[in-house]
């Protein structure tokens, strides 16, 4: 029985209408974004034109960061909760009866976490754009509509969700208590954060083949994770709490 | 899958299997570090067959059903499901082929009782998901709840749902676990219900359970697991295995001398006298030995109310052979 799409399709599906009924991820999905676009866009509109450049280019790279910290903590609580989660909940057990492989399951949580998180950044990131080419100094437009930024937002965000996901999966595949994932599924979310971060505060100048060189290491990160993560999945230890 | 939800299924046969065998398990043992979950345990189930599990908690009942349903790998031992010997690499087909009840339903509370279903038939990869859901909720009497969030149903009705699960697959060999537990009398009888349909259907079914006039409704062998497997048989093999028999005599008034009654009556062996009275007599054949009791009793002028055999449960056969364990323990 080779890899199916219709289960990992029927993992995906159930996750989204179980979120969508879940009153702590809706406030997660739709809140804590909020706060995020409200600061930079804040920090934005407040820019005195005469600081010097430095500060100025620090300012841009903090308000631009905040857009990159979302995609690694808007899944986090997601794919933490996806396995220890379900085993708490009893609900593991009978998933684990059917034909399912580990893969499936796997790629079905991550997918589950992965479409509203790009959806909610993407848009997020469409507001704070509409918000800065509305009202901000057209020098602040210009320095955050500039093509490396762009680049570095779009192509991140997927990358820094895929590490987020893949590690809470990971961490929630090997622990036994929910609120441990959560919290070290947050510390392990951030050193991509860091390195865009770097990028953003231009410490290391963005360059279109930087960008793509520092993106290709995440890229096979997320590619290789699920492979792993289901090297980690012990389906014995998850029913049964031992190793035998 | 492609047998039908009717209960038809092919028979298959295997190499090294019973043909006409569900489960053929030898010598199966799991070990969880230095502790023992169960050892050396073999036995069949037949095709169509309701082969009750019983045993105190702790006994591995579960960890056997979990190891026989794939979820967890044996230390030693081998077991043939379905026709397909148990491995790592066998897990999704067998799977595919059986179902597992477990004792807590674990479904998806925020789901409704039809989203719950139509996510098990996709991971069945079955055909015609509605229909299915449709025939598995009107077999558990769930029709008119299908749209209801799981959430809000009594404990009852999500055994219920949890059994619709378990049969959405059309499973060969059905495996519930602890069904009736911590329901009330009421649940407990509509599941009875459920699980009368299903046998009447030849559905096969591995059940445990602490509940023993449940297994000696239900099964028509039934083993008794203490760790190791201690008895397997129909419940009236396992009484005649443990228990003489006995036929108990009630007379208005106490005998003046029994021994002169009783003592070397033709197919009795001996006799007691019970706390309440009556008199219980060990014999060979309570047919033949009846007719000569009577006779004796009417020759000694008491006044007769009822010469019967007295029936050991399932239960005094579960504490026989659960007491003789703790004694061994001492």
């Amino acid at each position: 029985m080779g890899f199916s799409w219709v289960r990992v399709g029927a993992i995906v599906r159930k996750e989204l209408r179980d979120y969508r009924r879940n009153r702590f991820v809706v406030v997660t999905m739709s809140f804590l974004p909020l706060v995020f676009i409200v600061a930079p866009v804040t920090q934005l509109f407040t820019i005195k034109l005469s600081m010097t450049s430095a500060r100025f280019d620090d300012r841009i790279g903090l308000a631009l960061l905040f857009m990159l910290i979302l995609p690694a903590i808007i899944p986090s609580v997601l794919s933490a909760y996806s396995v220890v989660g379900e085993r708490e909940q009893g609900t593991l057990e009978p998933v684990l009866t059917t034909p399912i492989h580990p893969e499936e399951f796997l790629v079905g949580k991550a997918l589950a976490a992965l479409l509203p998180t790009l959806a909610v950044t993407y848009v997020i990131f469409g507001v704070f754009l509409g918000a800065i080419a509305a009202f901000a100094h057209p020098a602040v437009a210009s320095a955050i509509f500039e093509r490396n930024h762009l680049l570095v937002q779009l192509l991140f965000t997927p990358l820094v969700a895929g590490w987020s996901i893949w590690t809470g999966i990971a961490i929630s595949t090997r622990t036994s208590d929910v609120r441990a994932a959560q919290q070290l599924t947050v510390l392990a979310s951030l050193p991509p954060v860091g390195a865009v971060a770097l990028m953003n505060f231009d410490v290391i100048t963005p360059s279109l083949g930087l960008a793509l060189g520092l993106a290709g290491g995440p890229l096979l990160i997320d590619a290789m994770a699920w492979r792993v993560v289901a090297a980690l999945f012990d389906r014995e230890r998850l029913v049964t709490g031992a190793r035998g | 899958m492609t047998s039908e939800p009717d209960g038809s299924h092919g028979r298959p046969s295997h190499d090294g299997a019973k043909p006409d065998s569900a489960l053929v398990v030898e010598h199966l043992t799991k070990r969880f570090a230095e502790r023992v979950a169960y050892e050396d345990v073999s036995f069949d189930v037949g095709y169509g067959e309701v082969f009750g599990f019983l045993g105190p908690n702790g006994a591995g009942k579960t960890t056997t059903v979990r190891t026989l349903g794939t979820l967890v790998a044996p230390t030693s031992g081998s077991a043939t499901i379905v026709g397909i010997p148990l491995s790592a690499e066998s897990g999704p087909a067998i799977r595919a082929r059986i179902s597992i009840m477990p004792e807590s339903p674990g479904l998806y509370l925020r789901l409704t009782v039809a989203e719950n279903l139509e996510c098990f038939a996709r991971l069945y990869e079955l055909r015609d998901v509605r229909g299915r859901i449709d025939r598995v909720l009107q077999a558990v009497n769930l029709t008119e709840r299908a749209s209801d969030v799981c959430g809000a149903l009594s404990k009852g009705l999500r055994q219920r749902v949890a059994l619709a699960r378990a049969l959405l697959s059309d499973p060969e060999v059905l495996f519930l676990d602890e069904p009736t537990s911590g329901l009330d009398p009421v649940a407990t009888r509509d599941v009875h219900g459920l699980l009368d349909a299903l046998r009447a259907r030849g559905v096969t079914i591995v059940l445990t359970t602490h509940r023993l006039e449940e297994a000696e409704r239900l099964c028509h062998r039934v083993a008794i697991l203490n760790t190791t497997l201690r008895l397997v048989g129909r419940p009236d093999e396992l009484r005649a295995q443990l228990f003489s028999r006995n036929l108990e005599v009630r007379t208005r008034t106490q005998l003046d001398e029994p021994g002169r009654v009783f003592d070397g009556l033709a197919h009795v062996e001996g006799w007691e006298q019970s706390p309440t009275g009556s008199y219980v007599l060990n014999v060979t054949d309570p047919d033949a030995a009846a007719p000569g009791i009577a006779r004796a009793l009417v020759a000694a002028n008491a006044d007769i109310l009822s010469v019967a055999e007295s029936h050991h449960s399932l239960e005094d056969v579960y504490l026989e052979v659960v007491d003789e364990d703790v004694e061994a323990k001492r």
